[in-house]
């Protein structure tokens, strides 16, 4: 080896016994295994330290995990309901009610009302059910569709067409004194329990004919929009 | 002049003697390589060395700016471009230099894949290199997430989406990536820690790891037909080899590698020059919803790949195929560890180099024009052909209005400007007839929304007639067949048979 050099060149320190009278040490002396013993404990005594150790580590690793989701949801206003045309969709934005100073505007969720007449409401989040990209809203041909593959939704939040699975994501809703509460919180994902789930195809019965509703076609189609697939 | 340099070496006998690495460096570096791996083609890894050396510096530069907080990361970048001198060009340099840091991992890859380099007894060298590409591709995605803008915060809504759906666990997932209930402060600073801390030390330690295995097991040779790996005799052949032919690794080969790194620097920083650096693209603030998020290159595949999976098929895929990808590239030295080495003699091999990537690079360039996204402005931007108006009745022009309104553009081109969702309409009256436009409009169907809610009677009319007229020039219109018949066997020539009502 290259490391020998000091050794070579550096006289050894004065006073040190030179080998033949430094006791050689025999393997299986007392000593030796008493050594090893001592270094086997203390492979132990790290290895609990160690697991000690871990358990703050962990625990504020997977600190984000252990919270309950509940916690994380709470009710916000959307202002008066009045406020909401009939019939119509509009983007609302909230603050989201767990933020850090540091979120900035990230902590600014915006979300789609839909005042289908009265106080029947529809609060659909703005994260496409495929991906979570931002879908918009065309009042013209009352769709939703998402910019990143294409997903279509109708008025109501159903699926219309494109990857998604399912209907957009619902936040829970409530008027109290005339003022539109959602429940909120957390990012709406598939995971989250937070987000009500509508069918995937909803019949709607026609509860109260409004406005928009009369004006609606006569030619359309009883059953359910796009439940009919067009045979190819 | 000579006692300068007779100082000189003292000093470094001084350091020598207490440090003891020149000696093993130098010998490292001169040590024999046969000389048929002195080419062009085995200069790809030194290259990612550098890029990496290069990644490192001006990741750091980049350090002393940036704010790692979600409130201010884009301000910072912003403030990087325009208020710091160079700060743009260093952003170039580091963005343009992970473009180029990926192609050229993958084409190492190919390289060593095809020169059969990963065989005896090179396994463990190739399994670390694919640990390697993952913590590469892992330092790409993390890095577009800092430059935390529109294309950032939305990446992390589809990496968030995409971990939701894993079964059991999917929601702790979710929290433990968010770091929060939402994409916010905590989300920044962990990519940050992943960034700049966890994931740059293991790819520090695996890549002096490769570089330990490359030494020790001597580069490979330059493969010839017929020359089969045989563990027994593989080790002696190849010391005979560099025996024979050795020349040493440097300077004899390394010049090569030196030259190639040389002219990758200079294209980094040509690109970072020409085209500056990428982003950020708007604000990360998600009540601004007039966006169409995108990852960057390396990712786009996989973007595209999402939105051609039928749904059902999509999530098994999303967690399946990883595995098995990875567990295949990881598994390969291991199964195919010995035998033909030469790419001439291995046709699966250059096949299926071929075919992925073919693959790839039809996904990514699909995913550069996504055709499967509705362009959302076209119905106020894309007028419809003058030729199509012209000569039309009031009514058929009223229709044209409707299909503007109604946003059928956005998914449908006529005269080739519109999304491309939907087939192009410019000849839809050649190939549907009345009836088959009226349903198909009404009730969709066949990836198309069902429109019988967003359209009145008088609308779909309209609507109608202007889709009739749209014949791809002068095409013959699209007829039911069935009715012909229905209609010739109303007809008298057989009077005895009771004519039967029309079937629909």
């Amino acid at each position: 080896m290259e490391t020998d050099g000091i050794k070579s060149s550096e006289p050894l320190p004065p006073g040190h016994p030179s080998g033949a009278a430094e006791p050689t040490p025999n393997p299986n002396s007392s000593g030796h295994s008493r050594r090893v013993f001592l270094f086997k404990l203390s492979l132990i005594l790290n290895g609990a330290v160690g697991a000690i150790l871990a358990v703050p580590i962990i625990g504020y690793l997977l600190g984000p995990a252990l919270k309950k989701n509940s916690s994380d949801n709470s009710w916000i206003e959307l202002g008066p309901f009045r406020a909401f045309p009939e019939g119509e969709t509009r983007l609302v934005n909230f603050r989201n009610p767990v933020t850090t100073e540091w979120d900035g505007q990230t902590g600014d969720i915006p979300c789609w009302v839909r005042r289908i007449s009265g106080e029947n409401f529809q609060v659909f989040a703005i994260n496409c059910a495929h991906l979570g990209c931002p879908v918009r809203w065309f009042a013209q041909s009352k769709l939703f569709l998402c910019p990143c593959h294409g997903g279509a939704y109708y008025e109501d939040g159903s699926r219309a067409s494109g990857p998604p699975e399912r209907g957009l994501f619902e936040y829970p809703h409530k008027i109290v004194a005339g003022t539109l509460m959602i429940s909120a919180g957390k990012m709406p994902t598939l995971a989250a329990g937070n987000c009500a789930k509508p069918p995937l195809t909803q019949i709607q019965p026609n509860p109260a004919p409004t406005l928009a509703d009369t004006e609606e076609s006569k030619l359309v189609d009883p059953s359910k929009p796009g439940a009919n697939s067009w045979p190819a | 002049m000579a006692s300068l340099k007779k100082r000189a070496i003292d000093v470094y006998g001084w350091f020598e003697q207490r440090l003891g690495l020149g000696t093993p460096a130098i010998d490292a570096a001169t040590h024999e390589v046969p000389s048929s791996t002195s080419s062009w083609w085995y200069v790809f890894g030194s290259a990612a060395t550098v890029i990496l050396v290069l990644q490192v510096v001006t990741g750091i530069l980049l350090a002393l700016v940036y704010a790692p907080t979600a409130g201010h990361a884009w301000t910072s970048l912003e403030f990087l471009d325009h208020n710091v001198r160079l700060g743009w060009y260093l952003r170039a340099m580091h963005g343009w230099g992970s473009d180029f840091m990926v192609a050229i991992v993958l084409i190492h890859m190919v390289q060593v894949f095809l020169f059969g380099a990963y065989k005896f007894p090179r396994e463990l060298t190739w399994i670390v290199g694919v640990f390697l590409l993952l913590l590469t591709l892992g330092m790409a995605f993390t890095g577009q997430v800092l430059r935390f803008d529109q294309d950032a915060y939305w990446g992390l809504g589809i990496g968030a989406s995409i971990l939701s759906r894993v079964p059991f666990i999917g929601g702790s997932l979710v929290d433990l990536m968010l770091g929060g209930p939402i994409i916010g402060g905590p989300t920044l600073s962990r990519f940050f820690a992943l960034h700049v801390f966890v994931i740059p030390v293991i790819l520090l330690a695996l890549v002096g790891l490769h570089l330990v295995m490359v030494l020790r097991l001597g580069i490979n040779e330059w493969p010839m037909p017929g020359r089969l790996v045989n563990k027994k005799t593989y080790v002696q052949d190849y010391h005979k080899l560099t025996e024979k032919t050795g020349i040493p690794f440097v300077p004899d080969a390394a010049w090569k590698d030196a030259v190639f790194a040389a002219a990758i620097l200079l294209a980094i920083m040509a690109c970072a020059f020409w085209f500056g650096p990428f982003g950020p693209t708007g604000q990360p603030d998600p009540t601004i919803i007039q966006t169409a998020p995108k990852p960057d290159f390396a990712f786009l595949w996989i973007y595209a790949v999402l939105a051609y999976l039928p749904p059902s098929l999509e999530t098994p895929l999303l967690f399946i195929a990883p595995i098995l990808i990875i567990a295949a590239m990881l598994l390969l030295p291991l199964l195919s560890g010995e035998g033909e080495k030469h790419w001439s003699r291995r046709p699966v091999a250059v096949l299926m180099v071929a075919v992925i990537a073919v693959t790839l690079g039809a996904f990514t360039r699909l995913a550069m024009s996504t055709p499967w996204s509705p362009v959302m402005d076209a119905w106020t931007s894309d007028a419809i052909p003058a030729a199509d108006l012209k000569d039309r009745t009031p009514l058929e022009r009223e229709g044209a209005l409707v299909l503007q309104n109604k946003q059928c553009r956005n998914c449908h081109s006529i005269g080739g400007a519109g999304g491309m969702r939907g087939p192009a309409l410019d000849s839809v009256a050649s190939r549907m007839t009345e009836d088959q436009i009226i349903r198909q409009v009404l009730q969709g169907g066949g990836n198309m929304p069902a429109y019988g809610n967003a359209l009145n009677p008088a609308q779909t009319t309209a609507l109608v007639h202007f889709l009739l007229t749209l014949r791809g020039g002068n095409l013959t219109p699209a007829i039911d067949a069935s009715r012909q018949i229905v209609q010739s066997s109303e007809q008298p020539p057989t009077p005895s048979r009771p004519a039967t009502p029309g079937a629909h």
